[in-house]
């Protein structure tokens, strides 16, 4: 009996199970809160070594991103993630490993035309339009002052 | 001589046997429920000095053959032709495999089809004279897979509920002229099936539609039932495809749940080695039918069975241009 791609997705989607948000949900909120209880643990560290503010978040943000490299490299960032969801690629630590995931797999084509040229293929966009994004925002910013004054 | 039945299906009146199998598999797999099948389990999923994934498919797929040739008592120059392709650009690891060997090559893609389809050709090859011996071989490697389809192996992505794990796995099967079973009874070759699925995650749903439509026409054109078979082996519909395809033929009133089995469901534990819906790839179908299947049917205990590799033909580019999976399956009746 034919079957049109419609009725066919329909039966699809009845036979795949579904993410289980009551259990993903928690534990991303528990993972990525826990990341951030370690970002603010390191910069009080960093402020009671005499840092200003601006440095210590400075000092923590580079803390977080050699952590999460590091982890990567040691293949465990990956394990922690596959519970964590969101809760370990929105943070910094996330970006982290989004560039040290291809640098690693990459690095049988060689150090060029493999980590080189591999190392932003999932960050890239990333950059690219956070680049976009803060012109934007500077030219907005630049414009409303120059309005206002 | 093969007759040809009409709409991909070819009757092979002298039924040629397979002569020998083999299968190689990474540590994975050899931790599941087929191991003692296997004719060779890899320690790492390197499989041993390789110092890449490609690499280490190639030696999954020289393992497999050399292990086939041995087992059957053959030598290199025995074989008239091999058939044998894989899921990478290029069928990379199938070239790289045989580039040893003084063999006439034939690579194919048919994505996870590939074990399905190398059998068939091999088999009319030998049905119709020109080839002694012909043999049809397939890998997928895990690890290779993922970086050319999807994410690094370290990125901290999820994988949802419906994707499947690629084997890292081959298998080798050497078809000769009629002898001892089992036997080659029939082809057929599939159409290309696109159903409109554009999930990349969900291979099987994307393939059951192929499945499907291949079976129908496989049956229709021998003028069988599918009470003829005792077992309708799947490729890798995996748990979504599986249950899509038992659902897809109840819409036609016929109840095949009972003789339907699927190598994707087959090669591991899936719910302990965390696979989530099951297994894929080329070397998934190949490893299963080339260990257990084609075991039991030279013993007997399976006397009928219509072996189905289904493959989505996915390109990753297509996808990003917002295109659908297309699919594409062949049958194999696979007989004691």
């Amino acid at each position: 009996m034919k079957i049109t791609n419609n009725e066919y997705n329909k039966m699809l989607k009845a036979a795949s199970p579904k993410t289980e948000l009551h259990k993903t949900l928690p534990k991303a909120f528990i993972f990525g809160g826990l990341i951030c209880v370690i970002g603010e643990a390191f910069l009080h560290l960093y402020m009671n070594y005499g840092a200003s503010k601006e440095t210590a978040a400075m000092l923590t943000s580079i803390t977080l991103i050699g952590l999460a490299a590091i982890l990567t490299g040691f293949k465990v960032y990956d394990k922690l993630a596959k519970h964590a969801g969101a809760g370990t690629i929105v943070p910094i630590t996330g970006f982290a490993n989004a560039v040290v995931a291809p640098a690693l797999e990459f690095k049988t084509e060689g150090f060029i035309l493999g980590v080189g040229a591999k190392m932003f293929v999932i960050a890239g966009p990333v950059i690219v339009y956070g680049i976009a994004a803060s012109v934007l925002y500077g030219l907005i910013y630049y414009i409303m002052g120059t309005v206002v004054a | 001589m093969g007759a040809y039945l009409g709409k991909g299906t070819i009757e092979l009146n002298n039924a040629p046997s397979i002569l020998s199998y083999a299968s190689a598999v990474g540590p994975k797999e050899g931790q599941g429920p087929l191991a003692n099948y296997f004719d060779y389990i890899g320690e790492e999923s390197t499989l041993g000095e390789s110092d890449s994934w490609e690499k280490a498919e190639v030696i999954l797929q020289k393992s497999a053959f050399r292990a086939a040739l041995e087992k059957g008592k053959l030598a290199e120059t025995d074989i008239s032709f091999i058939f044998a392709g894989d899921l990478l650009n290029q069928c990379t690891c199938s070239s790289y495999g045989i580039r040893d060997f003084d063999i006439p090559f034939i690579g194919l893609f048919g994505a996870c089809s590939t074990m399905a389809e190398g059998l068939g050709l091999a088999s009319v090859f030998v049905e119709s004279g020109v080839a002694q011996n012909a043999a049809a071989m397939t890998s997928s490697h895990f690890c290779s897979a993922e970086r050319q389809f999807r994410l690094p192996l370290n990125y901290g992505g999820q994988r949802t509920p419906t994707s499947q794990w690629t084997a890292t796995a081959a298998g080798c099967a050497v078809v000769a002229p009629r002898k001892d079973p089992p036997y080659i009874k029939a082809v057929t070759f599939g159409k290309v099936t696109d159903m409109g699925v554009k999930d990349v995650n969900n291979m099987g749903g994307a393939m059951a539609g192929a499945a499907w439509e291949t079976i129908g026409a496989h049956l229709a054109n021998t003028k069988q039932s599918i009470y003829d078979f005792d077992m309708i082996l799947t490729g890798d519909l995996g748990m979504v495809g599986s249950g899509l395809l038992i659902d897809l033929f109840k819409r036609d009133r016929i109840d095949i749940a009972n003789i339907h089995a699927d190598c994707g469901m087959m090669l591991f534990k899936n719910k302990e080695q965390d696979t989530h819906a099951g297994a894929s790839g080329c070397g998934c179908s190949a490893s299963v039918l080339c260990s257990v299947i084609l075991k039991r049917i030279t013993e007997g205990k399976l006397k009928n069975v219509l072996f189905v590799a289904t493959g989505a033909l996915m390109s990753p580019t297509m996808i990003q241009q917002g295109e659908s999976i297309p699919a594409v399956a062949h049958a194999v009746h696979i007989g004691g």
